[in-house]
Formats: structure tokens, sequence, C-alpha cells
């Protein structure tokens, strides 16, 4: 790749391995990647590939076993919780289930003031505090009006993920972490939520990290795609290359099992696998 | 013209919540399958998709209940029996239902052989098990799932074959009519496509009549059966061929619906996504006139005033929207 | 939060459960207002008086009387002093006699009077009869024409100066005192026990007693299990492992055996009522700990609480808002539950002779040891035990009661 943007993430034989002995797997197996700034970089890999562990390492919120992740050029060091703090204005997440991503029992104004607070906000004017959850919450065709005083339950899905969205622009990190946001939203808010998604990264200039397993959505959005199998990396480049032109078995594999509309998604091909 | 499999005639069912509240989850659906079709349904979560699968078999048990509307298998009409009845005489023989979560729902501490002797044995009560081991057997083999299958325990089996079993299982006495409700959405995608190719060669093989085929996801669908129906809000708001349907839906939300396709494909990246704002109604309260309305771009005071019903537009395609048809196809033209 | 509180009052056996805790507790602490007094107070100076009102003879006397001519008063008087026994002695002598066997009905008392006076001869000396026997016929015919008669009684007093007696009172058959006009009277619902005690009063104090033993116990168990249990799931590491290396220690040495051994140790003198509680409290914590321990590590793994760190909460303040309120439901059952394990386990450990010192507070489980150290069962005293199950049973059936309901709400999969 020759992407002449700096640096924001990258990592050297990033490893995690969970458990030791006999019990021991390694979810993610001694992976090389570079995340430039601004850039849509899509992880796309099936259930087990370990990209929900690669995330977790990214967000901070498990350990390394091995390698060596770089945060702008510079060896990520996280290791106290002030560090960390640090950290975590830079990077944030919206995750895949909108549902259990809300404390249940928190009003929705606590969780954008919380936002607020975070960024450095805390001694604003309360006026000021609700200018601020109003904007963000328009940002994402929300009302702060209507949703003042409920709980995040009393929304649907589509609606609690777009709050999760205007809780990423109060907060304006330098990169966000996606984790399958879309795929427990209807297929029609699903284009809502891409939309605020990209809008947002346009707004503040930000790096997303998209998880999916979803090779279709990953062509969609990103500018590059990273492809995992079995905690590896087995084909990295830009969304072009890697869906259009697969050198890598997998990936032919993958896009070749995905049903398509326009191409024939031809089912003579397949042979069913014995082994249970 | 084939046979007429199944016909269901303006089937309404309820749900009746803990705090007594009826909700229409089926509204007045009415749709025919002939011998060798199969027929998509699609739709977002909560519009009825479900519950429509569990109320064509005629099997009601609370909350579900059937409220009007008749349901005719092969002329037999199988909507007033009584829950016995169908269980003995309709499931698995006339028709079959595979659930969303039809992999887990295997008992682990018995052999595969063992459910499909269940099955057998509610409608044949003596045959020997000889003779049922040899059914399976032969059938097994002529799906793609190895016969060692048979003697291990649910659990030994991967989530893909679990899945292929449990079709083999359901459709062991060859029932005229498959009803699958998601039966590939928790699989990875190359389980998936093993899945569909199963299903596709239990219709080439004839084990099964006909099939209904439920998902979300659009693009499957379209591979996957002849016909397709959009549900909105308890009501089918579309339906016409697999092709016509993707490429040239008639009513705003199966527009909606189908520009929020996304293919791994080349040109599928300079499309722009439709998306409908808003959420459904609750169908506590459904809204007077149209379901639709309230999302609509195209809506017009009329629409929220007038009950509509499926207007019929040649090649058995119908739609439920009270703009005329070439003025939704110039609007459609024009964007 | 008041849509789950609706919910729960919603649910038919929590409330079953919570009407019949109230009422209880109500009673509990609404009859000593009318019924003041020291609970350990003895009465009586015989043990196990049977339940029902007492009067004093001795103001009787005094009593303003009435005549009352009551129908059938000679016959019952009589029927009363001739006991079984005496009935069975006297058929046996007239069938030696020679009175056919079933002319005698032993249950017809004037039929039976009518054959024995026609035929009973003091001078006729049955064959093989002894003489003691031969007398006990002669004082049961005394005694029985004393009955017959209906003489007055004559109550005298000694005078003062000459010690002779003087005649105070007579007392006819048909003289009747009300019982209300008498000056000392006593009601005993439930008679006294083996001490002489008011079985009711003590029973009331000993319900509160242990009451409050199980609220101190549950809430020892509950806190010691749910501060272990967040502490072990949350943080997990070496912090879990230790944790539920030592819960495991101690949930494969039964519990009940570590609080007898504690108990014992203690001694008896110094064993209270709060001792006791506390006592129970540090021994059945460790199944709360469970529990609650995986409960938290499933929560810990939920997006909400990603989140919560990502925002850069504190580890204190993580637990305290973003894990406790979800488990809080639980907690509650398990505090439910614990309560009403340790009221069983006092009265376990009461019933052994290891429960508080006998001599400050009664409990359930002491009015049960008493009971059976007194052989109250064997001689079916059934006022001294009976009622105190009856309550045990109750407390534990409402508190149980209530820890379904409030599982039916909370847990989705019993729900109907």
């Amino acid at each position: 790749m020759s992407d002449t943007r700096p640096l924001c993430l990258s990592g050297k034989g990033v490893t995690k391995v969970f458990g030791f002995g006999e019990k021991k797997t390694v979810a993610v197996d001694h992976v090389d990647f570079e995340f430039h700034e601004g850039e849509l970089i899509s992880i796309v890999g099936e259930s087990g590939s370990g990209k929900t562990t690669i995330s977790k390492m990214l967000l901070g919120l498990t350990s390394v076993t091995d390698g060596t992740i770089y945060f702008q050029g510079k060896p990520l060091d996280i290791r106290t919780q002030k560090k960390k703090k640090e950290y975590w204005k830079d990077i944030q997440a919206i995750f895949q289930d909108p549902f259990s991503s809300y404390n249940v029992f928190h009003k929705i104004d606590q969780v954008l003031l919380d936002c607020i607070n975070m960024r450095g906000g805390k001694k604003l004017s309360m006026d000021k505090k609700i200018e601020m959850m109003t904007e963000a919450c328009s940002f994402v065709n929300l009302k702060y009006a209507e949703l003042t005083n409920k709980y995040p339950f009393e929304l649907s899905g589509g609606q609690m993920q777009r709050l999760m969205i205007a809780r990423i622009f109060l907060l304006k990190p330098k990169i966000l972490l996606a984790d399958e946001p879309t795929s427990m939203i209807d297929a029609c808010s699903r284009a809502t939520i891409l939309d605020m998604l990209m809008n947002l990264r346009n707004e503040i200039g930000m790096t997303i990290i998209f998880i999916t397993h979803d090779i279709g959505l990953a062509y969609y959005i990103s500018d590059s795609v990273y492809i995992m199998e079995h905690g590896k990396f087995v084909e990295s480049g830009t969304a072009d290359e890697v869906i259009l032109n697969s050198k890598a078995p997998y990936t032919k594999r993958l896009i070749s099992d995905v049903p398509k509309i326009y191409e024939e998604w031809d089912l003579n091909t397949v042979t069913f696998s014995t082994e249970s | 013209m084939g046979k007429t499999i199944l016909e269901v005639k303006e089937l309404t069912t309820k749900y009746i919540t803990r705090f007594g509240e009826d909700v229409y989850a089926v509204d007045h659906v009415s749709l025919s399958i002939e011998e060798g079709k199969s027929l998509g349904i699609a739709g977002e979560s909560g519009c009825g998709k479900s519950t429509l699968a569990l109320s064509l078999m005629g099997y009601y048990f609370p909350p579900l209940h059937y409220t009007s509307g008749d349901i005719i298998v092969e002329g037999q009409n199988i909507s007033k029996l009584d829950p016995d009845t169908i269980r003995k005489n309709i499931l698995g023989t006339e028709i079959a239902y595979i659930p969303q979560a039809a992999m887990n729902a295997l008992n682990p501490t018995q052999k595969i052989i063992r459910f499909i002797e269940d099955v057998v044995h509610v409608h044949e009560p003596k045959m020997p098990k000889k003779d049922i081991y040899d059914l399976a057997r032969k059938r097994f083999e002529e799906l793609g799932l190895p016969a060692s299958v048979l003697q291990k325990h649910a659990v030994e089996l991967s989530g893909g074959m679990k899945q292929r079993t449990v079709i083999a299982i359901s459709t062991i006495l060859s029932p005229k009519v498959l009803i699958a409700d998601e039966p590939s959405s928790a699989l990875d995608v190359t389980s998936q496509k093993m899945v569909i190719k199963m299903l596709r060669n239990l219709m080439d093989l004839g084990y099964i009549k006909s099939m209904i085929f439920i998902t979300h996801e659009l693009p499957l669908l379209y591979n996957v059966t002849d016909d397709i129906m959009v549900m909105y809000a308890g009501q089918i708001v579309e339906k016409g061929t697999a092709k016509e349907m993707v490429f040239n839906p008639t009513h705003p939300y199966s527009k909606g619906l189908m520009g929020s396709i996304i293919v791994p494909e080349e040109g599928t990246r300079d499309v722009k996504l439709a998306a409908i704002p808003g959420t459904p109604p609750n169908l506590k309260k459904p809204p007077s006139g149209c379901r639709f309305a309230e999302r609509c771009k195209y809506v017009t005071n009329e629409c929220k005033l007038t009950t509509v019903g499926l207007t019929e537009f040649g090649d058995g395609r119908s739609y439920r929207c009270i703009v005329p048809i070439e003025k939704l196809r110039e609007e459609y033209a024009n964007e | 939060m008041k849509n789950t509180l609706r919910q729960v009052f919603h649910s038919p056996k929590f409330v079953a459960g919570f009407i019949i805790f109230v009422a209880v507790l109500m009673t509990l602490f609404i009859y000593p207002l009318f019924n003041p007094g020291n609970p350990l107070q003895m009465l009586a100076l015989n043990s196990f008086s049977k339940p029902g009102t007492y009067v004093s003879v001795y103001d009787s006397i005094d009593t303003d009387s009435i005549v009352m001519k009551l129908p059938g008063a000679a016959e019952k008087r009589l029927e009363d002093k001739l006991s079984m026994d005496d009935r069975l002695a006297m058929k046996e002598w007239l069938v030696t006699a020679g009175v056919p066997e079933g002319d005698i009905d032993t249950t017809d008392t004037t039929n039976l009077l009518k054959i024995w006076k026609e035929k009973y001869d003091p001078s006729i000396k049955p064959a093989g009869m002894t003489i003691a026997k031969r007398n006990y016929y002669k004082r049961l015919t005394i005694d029985l024409d004393k009955a017959l008669n209906s003489n007055e009684v004559t109550i005298a007093t000694p005078n003062a100066e000459t010690g002779a007696l003087e005649e105070a009172k007579k007392i006819n058959d048909t003289d009747y005192v009300n019982t209300k006009d008498v000056t000392n009277a006593i009601t005993l619902p439930l008679g006294t026990d083996n001490f002489g005690r008011d079985v009711l009063k003590e029973l009331v104090s000993a319900a509160r007693t242990s009451i409050m033993i199980g609220f101190i116990a549950g809430i020892i168990a509950t806190l010691i299990g749910l501060s272990t249990g967040l502490l072990a799931g949350y943080v997990g590491g070496m912090v879990d492992e230790l944790i539920l290396f030592i819960t495991n220690l101690f949930t494969v040495i039964p519990g009940f055996i570590i609080l007898i051994l504690i108990s014992y140790g203690i001694g008896q003198e110094n064993r209270g009522a709060t001792t006791v509680a506390i006592t129970i409290g540090l021994t059945s914590w460790t199944w709360t700990t469970r529990s609650v321990r995986s409960q938290v590590i499933s929560l810990r793994n939920r997006d909400h609480v990603n989140l919560s760190k990502l925002s850069g909460h504190s580890l204190p303040r993580i637990i305290l808002s973003d894990i406790l309120p979800y488990i809080a439901s639980y907690v509650v059952m398990a505090l439910i539950l614990q309560i009403s394990t340790a009221i069983l386990a006092e009265a376990q450990l009461s019933m052994l002779g290891l429960g508080p010192k006998t001599t400050e507070v009664p409990t359930l489980g002491l009015m049960m040891n008493w009971a059976m150290v007194y052989s109250a069962h064997t001689h079916g005293y059934w006022w001294a035990y009976f009622p105190v199950l009856l309550i045990i049973a109750l407390v534990s059936f409402s508190l149980n009661l209530m820890n379904t309901g409030l599982d039916q709400v909370f847990n989705p999969t019993l729900r109907d």
C-alpha cells in the first residue's frame, strides 16, 4: 500500500493467547497492520476468526500477549489507569448490540453528560451542556427534548445505535472502532447509521476501524480491507484490490459463498462437508 | 400453472400480551404456492414474518391465537382442526417447520436416529426400527449427509451440520410444504450455502413439494425463491417474482428495502444506499389508513385516511398503495 | 424501577408470601402491646398446664353466686368422677357376681350404677380377689354415694384465737359464679411450658428474636457473599482463584458442622442471640459468593461495562453503577433465602442445645429444645411444640414464597 498519510495505529507481531497448557488457544497470531489517519479500515472475518479479540486489544480492554501496537508511531503504553484514560480520549468504540451497550439504569442524559465530562467539560454551565447535547442529538437526527429523562431501552435499536454515534460526536476521538455496529439493525436503518458514521468521519476527521463479518458491507464502505482467518490476516489491501481481485483462496471462497444479485450465485459448486 | 399445494385466504392471527392486549401480527394475509415453487417472505424484524410462519402450520398455542381465515393444504382446510389432530396428522407429513434456532433444539442426550424414530412413529407407530434406519440412511446420503451422523449425538456435530441434520429430520416424512424461518442466519456463509443447496436438493428430489423461505437477507432470498412477498406491520405490501421484486419494486417500502441491498460485486460501491427513516408502527394500535404512511416519501393526506387493499397488476404481482403504479414508476425514474 | 416494583406486586406468589410475612410480623409487634410483661416469667408451679382460662379457686369462694338448676348437672358430675378404669373394674366384679356380660354397658352411666346398686355386696368374696382389691371396691362405692347425694359443702376458717374451725360459707351444688366476677383469673391460650411460662407470650417474643437472628445472619451472609462475589467475578485472576479456593473449602466442609464447632467453642455463657446470628451469618455466605460471582462474570463482558471503562470510570464506580444494579434483584432474592435459612439454622442449633443463652431471651429453637428435653412430645403436650413448629413453617414458607415470586419476575425463563 502506498498511503502517504501518517500512521495512526499499527502493529507488529501482535499476538493474543488465552489460557495456558493444554487449554491454550491462540486467538490472534502474530498479525501486522498499518492503519493510516483518516482511513476507513475494515477487518472482515467469520465468527471465531479473532476479530473481536483484536478489537479488544486495540481498545486496550485486554492485554497483548506478544508483539507491539504502535499508536501514532510510538509503542502504546497503557500500563496505568491514568495512561489508559488518556488513550481512551483518542480511541472510542461502538459495539454490535445496542441493547447491551447501555446501562439500563442510566438515563440518556447521563450517557451524554459522561461524554462531556470526559472531554473536560465538567465545569461548564448546565445550559452549555444542554446546548452541546442538543447539538449531538440533532447530528444523529434525534431530538434532545424528546429524549431527556428517558431511558435508552425506550428507544428502538436503530435509535440506540444513533445515540451511540451522538456519544462519539461529543467525544471526538481520533480513532473509532466500530464492532459490527449494523449487524443487529434492520436493513432500512442500516443505511442511516452508515451515513451518520460517514458524516461524523468527515466532520471530525477520524480514523474508523470497522469490524464486520459481512464482506459486502466491508467492500461498500471501506478504503482498505483486512481479511482475517484463524487469527491471521490472510489478505489486505484497498477494497477494490481485495474484493474484486482477491488472491488468497480464503477470500475467494468467502466471496463466492456470499449470495449475489448481479452475478449468478452458483450452487453447483457446493460440496457438502462430511466431517462433523 | 402447476397444482396449488398451499393456499392461504385472509389469515389473521393475534398475540395476546401479558397485559391482555391484542397484537395482530398477521393481518388478512393471503398467499398460494404451486407445486415445485418456493415463496420468500421478506421484511424487517417485528413485521410479522415469523408469526406468519408459525400461523401457517395451523398449530396455535398461547400467546398466539387464531382469529380468522383459511389454510388449505391440497384441498384440506386445516385452519379449524384441533391442535392434537394437527400434531398427529398435519405436522411432518403435510407441513414441516424449521424454526430460527432449530439446531439448538436437539436434545443433546439422544442420538440423531432416535429423533427420526420419534418423528416416524407419530405417523406410523408400527414401522420397525430397521426400516426407519434404512429410510433415514438413504435420505441422508441423498442429501449429502454422512450416514454416520445417525449414530451421533447433537453435540458432536458442527453448527452447519446440525442445521442440515435438523432439516433432514423434519422432512423425513416428505411434507408437502416446508416452512423455513431464517434457517441459515446463524451460520457462516459457507455452511449457509450448503444449507441452501440442500433445500434445493430436497425440492429437486421431490421430497418436498413447495417451500416457504423467510429471511431478512434479501440477496439470499433472491437466489433461493421463485417469488418474494414483502411484509410490513403484519400486512403484505407487495408480491411478485424474485427478479421483478429486486430490480423493479413498486411499493415505496419494497423500493427502500431493495435499495438497502449490499453485495460484494463490482459497481455496488457507487450506489447510494436507500434509507427509510422512522420506525414501524406499534401493532397494538395500528394506524388507520396505510400503515407505511408515517415513513413514506410520497405520502399524501389521503394515505392516512383510506384503508388500502392489494392491487393486482399483471404477472401475479400486486402492491398495497393508493398511488397509481405509473406515477410511482415516474417518481422512481426521476430520482 | 417503578415498573419492576409493579411487576413484583403483580406476582401472586410474592404477594401471598408478603401478606403472610407482614401479618406474622404485625402480630408479633402488636401482641406485646396488649399483653405486656416478661415472657420468661414463670407463672405456674406445675409444668405443662393445658391451654384454657384459669380462675382462682380461693377468690371464687368469695364471689357472689347465683343459683342455677342445670338439667343433668349431677349426672355430669358423676360421669366426670367415674373414670374408664373404674367402670371396667365395676364390670369385672359384676361379671364374677354372675351378671351376664352382655347386660353391662360401661358407657351407659345411669344403667351401670343401677346394676351396681342392686348387685354389689361388700360381704361377697369373689374367688381369687385380693383384700386390697376388695377394699378398692368399698372405697369406690363410698365415693359414688358421696357424689350422688348433693349435700352442701362447708367452707370453714380457723378462729385466730381459739384455732377452732368456724363456718365461713356453705356451698351448694347449685351455686354458680361468673368467671368474670372472680378477682384473679388468667387466660392461657396455649397453656404453659415446662417452666410454667405462658407459651403464647413466650412464642411471640421468641419469634421476634428468631426473625431478628434471621435478618442479622442473612444480611451478614449476603454482605460477605456479595462483596467476595463481586471482587472474584470482576477482578478475576489471582483474586478470583483465591476467593474461589476459600469458597470451595467452605462448601466441601458441611457448613452446619462448622457452625456446631464454632457455637461449641464460644461456650454457652457467651452465646447471646446476636452472637448466634453472627455465627450463622459467617458460615453461610458461600452460596451467595458463588452465584454472585457467576452473574458478575457474565456481566463483565457486556458492552456497557466496556463502554464504561472506555469512558474512563474507576473500578469502584463501574462495580457500583454498572454491575451492582444488574444483580440487585438477584441479591434481594438471595437475602430472603438466607434469612429463611438462618431462622432454620438457629432452630437446628438450639435443638442441639447450642443456641443462645437460655436465661435471657427465648428463641423458636430454644422453645423446641425445652419441649424436647422435658418430653412434651411423648406426653402429648402439643401446645409446647406445635405452635412453634407452625410459626417456623409459616415464616420460612412466606419467605420462600416471596423468593419464588421474585424469581418468576426476574428470571424470564420461569415466566408463564
